[in-house]
C-alpha cells in the first residue's frame, strides 16, 4: 500500500472536524480559539496538497496569507481572552451576553 | 513493501490527528495547548513530505514558534479561574457531533469524487523562487492589505493591553469593599 495524495487530503479533513469539534462543543474562549487555529492549520494542509497535485504555487502562496491572518487573530483575540478574563475571571463564553438584545 | 516516506506520514498523521484531539479533550488545558504545538508541528511535516519545505519552515516558525507559545503564556495567565460549565449539555453535544460528522463525510467524498489520487507525481518541487516571484508579483496588492491587518492587530493588542489607571482604582475599591 502506498500513500497516495487523497490521504493527506482525509488527514486534513480529520483536523478540520477535530476543530470544528471543538468550536461547536466547547464553551471555553481558549480551547475554541485552539480549535479554530486547528482549522486554519487544516485549511492549510490542503491547500499545500492541491499546490502540490495540480502543479500550482499559487497555493502555497495563499498559506502565507493564511498564516498572516492566523498570527493577527491571535495576538488580537488572545489580548481579548486576557482582557475579558482580568475583569471577570472567567473565559466562559456563555457569560459573555452583555450584547444579547 | 512499507517504504520511508509512507511509515513517516502514517507516524505524522498520528502526531496531527492525536495531538489535535489532546487539544479538543485535555481535562487541563496546558496539555491541550502542548498537543496543539504538536498537532501544529506534525502538519508542518506532512509539509516537507509535500515538497513544500519554505512553507514548512514557516509553518513552524509562525504557529510552533508564535501561536502555541502565545497560547501557552494566555493558559498561563488565565489558569487559575474557574473552569466549570466549559462543556455544552448532552443534547448540543450530540447534535454537534452529527454535523462534525456530517461535515468530515462531506468534505472527504468531495475529495475522492475529485479524483485526485489517480494524479501524476510531480518531478520538481516549485522552489521559494517560484513563490516569492508570485507573492510581490500576481499577489502584491494582497501583500500590502496583509501588511495593514498585521498592523491594526498590533495596533489593537496594544490597546487591550493598556491598563485604564481609572478603571484599576475602581477595581480595587470594589475589591475592598467586598
Amino acid at each position: 500500500m502506498t500513500v497516495a495524495l487523497s490521504d493527506y487530503l482525509v488527514v486534513s479533513a480529520l483536523l478540520f472536524g477535530i476543530g470544528a469539534a471543538g468550536v461547536l462543543m466547547r464553551r471555553n474562549a481558549l480551547v475554541m480559539f485552539m480549535c479554530i487555529e486547528l482549522m486554519l492549520n487544516a485549511a492549510n494542509l490542503a491547500l499545500v496538497t492541491f499546490a502540490r497535485v495540480l502543479h500550482d504555487v499559487g497555493g502555497q502562496a495563499t498559506v502565507f496569507f493564511v498564516l498572516v491572518v492566523a498570527a493577527a487573530e491571535v495576538t488580537v483575540g488572545l489580548g481579548i481572552v486576557v482582557a475579558i478574563f482580568r475583569k471577570r475571571n472567567s473565559a466562559v463564553v456563555d457569560d459573555l451576553h452583555e450584547l444579547q438584545g | 513493501m512499507v517504504d520511508a516516506t509512507d511509515a513517516a506520514f502514517v507516524a505524522l498523521a498520528i502526531v496531527s490527528v492525536g495531538g489535535a484531539i489532546a487539544a479538543l479533550e485535555a481535562k487541563e488545558i496546558i496539555y491541550g495547548a502542548v498537543g496543539l504545538a504538536a498537532s501544529f508541528f506534525g502538519v508542518a511535516s506532512l509539509f516537507f513530505l509535500l515538497d513544500s519545505p519554505f512553507v514548512a519552515v514557516f509553518q513552524i516558525t509562525v504557529y510552533v514558534g508564535a501561536v502555541a507559545v502565545l497560547v501557552l503564556f494566555t493558559v498561563m495567565l488565565v489558569r487559575e479561574g474557574r473552569w466549570f460549565g466549559d462543556s455544552v449539555g448532552p443534547t448540543a453535544s450530540v447534535a454537534g457531533l452529527i454535523t462534525v460528522a456530517a461535515l468530515v463525510i462531506s468534505l472527504v467524498s468531495s475529495f475522492f469524487a475529485a479524483g485526485l489520487s489517480n494524479a501524476s507525481e510531480q518531478a520538481s518541487a516549485p522552489s521559494f523562487v517560484d513563490i516569492g516571484k508570485l507573492l510581490t508579483g500576481q499577489f502584491a496588492p494582497v501583500l500590502e492589505i496583509l501588511a495593514l491587518v498585521l498592523a491594526a492587530s498590533v495596533l489593537g493588542a496594544l490597546t487591550l493591553a493598556k491598563v485604564d489607571p481609572g478603571a484599576k482604582a475602581q477595581a480595587a475599591n470594589e475589591r475592598e469593599r467586598s
